[in-house]
């Protein structure tokens, strides 16, 4: 057997934090030849990203612990290295790309400078470092960069910093690109750049590249190889194709069963039901102002512009958009969080818009929202209990105060917790949970329209699959309809029985979710659409063709 | 930055305003100087002369406005005890608070950084904790206290410092002392919570990746990004350095502007007082200005933002 670029055996890595030990990988194996792409697909706690640290030595060492195992890269095991000897090995040999960009690129340096520092730290000469970083970010596509090279982070857009990462990661020419999440941060048009960038790359200079990622999508598009891993062990491994195919492990299994964008289209198409929310021509300007005294400068961004929906009871309607398309503004605005330049917002036929601050109150009963991250959205200090009573406090006409508890218990089994959870925290549940006592306080006041503000987007695929088959339930009992949106394409393909996409503050396409899925006619939503990695188009088209 | 510049002293502009009307207030709120610095057996008819020279007997509005008046020229009248200038007065006195200042915030900084950034090295080790309970203590120990307990042990018992006047540098340690130990408290314990922060922030962590040098990590990488809060935080301390300055240049004797405005108020000098706050108050203003400037270089998301 030839030996590998880089091969991790039997690698253990625990770490201590008061008292406790966390076993973060467990005897895990893997190896990656030249020009090849192994992915290293888990979900959040996997330890996907623990045996890539310590490829990198950046785990630190106490809290953490290396328990067992090698790591094999030229020749020698790197873990037994001395410090400067690790030094010379990152980013010149083997180097790393991270997921949030913003973070990763020290804000007060320009980005020439860290692009050359990759570089000089290695030995290269200032002067020339500079000649090949203007290279560098040229090669990366970014336009302008001899004058792009003085900027800094946060000049530039996501998509940008993170192929800025990729022109300081590939400078010394390395042996192994190791790619943590990559694109977990970015739009799915954004996202389709990078990978294509990715291969280009090791197209020209050969290299191997570990992809960790959560994103099963991306780990087919991108990835020869791949290891699936569960609590710290890996799983499942093999070739991409034969494990995506047929899954042997039970957990790779239940992993690609809860991949969205599988299942066929809702066929409840046009509801008959009665029309409950209707915003027409609904805008949101936002004037540019500038000076002491904030004096107008005529100019004016178009956060929301003309918009126009309507939802009919037991409805389903998904909107999708990237960022900056104005999804939040639309949210915000059907919140009465920010009061619109322009437009209506009709519930049951009555404006939403109204100065009467007590029948307002009574038609915002109507309509509650579940956002995106619970961590954030569930107040710390509050318990579950007081978290789900909090709109009867507010709304004081809906439930007597002894009745609180009793109905406190049947919402948390509703959405599937149990009742004894009441007195809890929110720091006690994980993300899948506390995105459940997020919906219970949402349901608490009987609402009618659920908004969904990403609701499942920072979550897991499994868990994000359990939260869309409870908003089911509820729909289904209760006769919802929601508001989904999201920009992840494939949850809204399942969930929504019509789409709208958005772009620019403006509703580009509308219709039912299986038209605007399979024949987009605007530009924008087939580039979108095309932009998906092809797993996601692969499975959509195959199981069409079952059917 | 020109308008930045006129942002700021238009801001400042209406500050000082407020100021100028408050302290004229408060000043006068103490009584008639005419009692404290004429003979307690001064006839009232002298004393009403005292008072109509000075102007005391015109109401209050009316003294406002000639004082604004003559402050657009300049003039930041005279003082009671001596006819002197009040401006003269206290810009004699100002380099030598300046300078006292200047070698409190030096000792400072320098002993916040260097214990600071050692500490976040090795967060919860032996030295960590040992100069998180000193700086804890420096930052908690009232000034004059400092001041009392100084010269009981330096000039009572072992007699080593002088314990008032400018006419050697030992005479200068005592009052740098009681200026420098609370901000060194204060700074150290900001130095070392955002160095913690800079040396675990994922751009730390990116440039471990690319093969940079542990030093360049540290002294390159997180020290410039953990600066930005010490920058804010230093700023406030030197603005503060007034208030130490009373303490220090009253207990030790130093002929500083802090001295000088307690002995204006003891006699009710109103000009000097009046002088004292408007040159200190300008001189925060330039403070002001250069902490931000400072700022802007070091961060560019100020600069462009």
């Amino acid at each position: 057997m030839t030996q590998s670029l880089l091969e991790v055996s039997d690698l253990s890595v625990r770490f201590h934090s008061r008292g406790t030990i966390v076993d973060a990988v467990k005897n895990v194996s893997w190896r990656l030849d030249r020009g090849e792409t192994l992915a290293i697909l888990g979900e959040s706690g996997s330890g996907k990203s623990v045996s890539a640290a310590a490829v990198m030595g950046l785990i630190d060492i106490p809290p953490g612990e290396i328990v067992s195992g090698r790591i094999i890269f030229g020749g020698e095991n790197i873990l037994n290295l001395p410090l400067a000897a690790r030094e010379e090995i990152n980013g010149k040999r083997i180097a790393m790309i991270f997921q949030d960009t913003l973070a990763a690129l020290n804000p007060v340096y320009t980005v020439g400078h860290q692009i050359t520092e990759s570089m000089t730290a290695h030995g290269v000469e200032r002067g020339e470092a500079k000649r090949r970083a203007v290279g560098l970010i040229n090669r990366v596509g970014i336009a302008e960069p001899e004058r792009r090279f003085n900027d800094y982070p946060h000049q530039f857009s996501g998509g940008q910093r993170q192929r800025i990462m990729i022109a300081a990661a590939i400078a010394m020419e390395p042996d192994v690109l190791i790619a943590d999440e990559p694109t977990s941060a970015l739009d799915v048009t954004v996202q389709a750049g990078i990978l294509k960038l990715l291969k280009k790359l090791q197209a020209e200079n050969g290299m191997g590249i570990l992809m960790i990622t959560h994103d099963i999508g991306v780990a087919s598009e991108v990835a020869d190889k791949v290891a699936v891993m569960s609590q710290g062990e890996v799983v499942e491994q093999g070739d991409i194709r034969s494990v995506l195919d047929a899954p042997r492990h039970p957990y790779t299994q239940r992993l690609l069963e809860a991949v969205p964008g599988r299942r066929g289209y809702l066929q409840t198409g046009a509801t008959a039901g009665d029309l409950l929310l209707e915003v027409k021509g609904l805008s949101k300007f936002y004037d540019l102002t500038s000076g002491l005294l904030k004096t107008a400068t005529g100019r004016k961004i178009r956060a929301l512009d003309d918009v126009s929906l309507s939802l009919s009871k037991g409805e389903v309607l998904g909107i999708v958009g990237e960022s900056g398309s104005g999804k939040s503004t639309l949210v915000n605005a059907l919140l009465g969080l920010i009061e619109p330049t322009a437009g209506e917002v009709l519930f049951r036929g009555q404006s939403m818009l109204l100065e009467d601050q007590t029948a307002m109150r009574a038609l915002r009963r109507r309509i509650q929202v579940v956002f995106q991250d619970p961590t954030a959205s569930l107040n710390p200090r509050m318990s579950v209990a007081r978290i789900i009573s909090e709109p009867w406090a507010i709304h004081d006409s809906v439930l007597p105060r002894g009745q609180w508890p009793g109905r406190v218990a049947e919402l948390l089994e509703q959405v599937g917790l149990s009742p004894d959870h009441a007195a809890r925290y929110p720091h006690q549940f994980s993300g899948g949970q506390r995105q459940r006592i997020a919906i219970a306080r949402a349901l608490a006041l009987q609402p009618e329209v659920i908004i969904c503000d990403e609701a499942v987007s920072a979550l897991d695929v499994s868990i994000q699959a359990q939260i869309i088959e409870l908003l089911k339930d509820l729909k289904r009992q209760h006769g919802l309809s929601y508001l989904f949106i999201a920009h992840d394409l494939p949850v809204v393909r399942d969930f929504a029985d019509r789409t709208i996409v958005m772009q620019s503050g403006q509703v580009v396409e509308s219709g039912r979710t299986q038209d605007v899925f399979e024949r987009p006619q605007h530009p924008y939503t087939q580039n979108l659409l095309a932009s998906r990695p092809k797993e996601e188009r692969h499975r959509g088209r195959a199981l069409e063709t079952l059917k | 930055m020109g308008r930045y510049f006129r942002q700021r002293t238009l801001q400042s502009a209406l500050s000082l305003f407020g100021l100028i009307v408050l302290v004229f207030f408060l000043a006068r709120l103490t009584g008639n100087p005419a009692d404290l610095l004429l003979p307690v057996d001064t006839p009232q008819s002298v004393r009403d002369e005292f008072s109509a020279r000075h102007g005391f007997d015109q109401p209050m509005i009316v003294q406002f406005g000639r004082y604004l008046i003559e402050l657009t020229q300049l003039d930041m009248g005279y003082s009671l005890r001596d006819g002197h200038p009040a401006l003269d007065h206290v810009l004699a006195a100002f380099p030598t608070t300046l300078l006292l200042s200047f070698w409190a915030m030096l000792i400072s900084l320098t002993i916040a950084i260097v214990t600071g950034s050692i500490a976040a090295w090795r967060p919860g080790g032996l030295f960590d904790r040992i100069a998180s309970l000193i700086s804890l203590a420096g930052a908690s120990v009232p000034n004059f206290w400092i001041a009392i307990v100084g010269v009981l042990i330096f000039a009572v018992w072992y007699r080593v410092l002088p314990t008032s006047g400018t006419g050697t540098p030992l005479h200068w340690v005592l009052p740098v002392a009681v200026l420098f130990i609370r901000p060194c408290g204060v700074l150290t314990q900001v130095v070392r919570s955002s160095m913690i922060a800079a040396l675990s922030a994922p751009y730390t962590k990116t440039a471990r990746a690319r093969g940079v040098r542990t030093r360049t990590v540290i002294f390159g990488h997180a020290l410039r990004n953990a600066m930005l809060p010490v920058v804010t935080v230093a700023g406030d301390q030197a603005a503060g350095m007034i208030n130490g300055a009373v303490i220090a240049e009253t207990i030790f004797g130093f002929p500083g502007v802090g001295r000088l405005l307690i002995d204006s108020i003891m006699f009710r000098d109103f000009a000097v007082i009046q002088a004292a706050v408007m040159v200190t108050a300008i001189a925060i203003f330039f403070l002001n200005i250069g902490i931000d400037i400072i700022y802007a270089i070091l961060d560019p998301r100020v600069r462009h933002g």
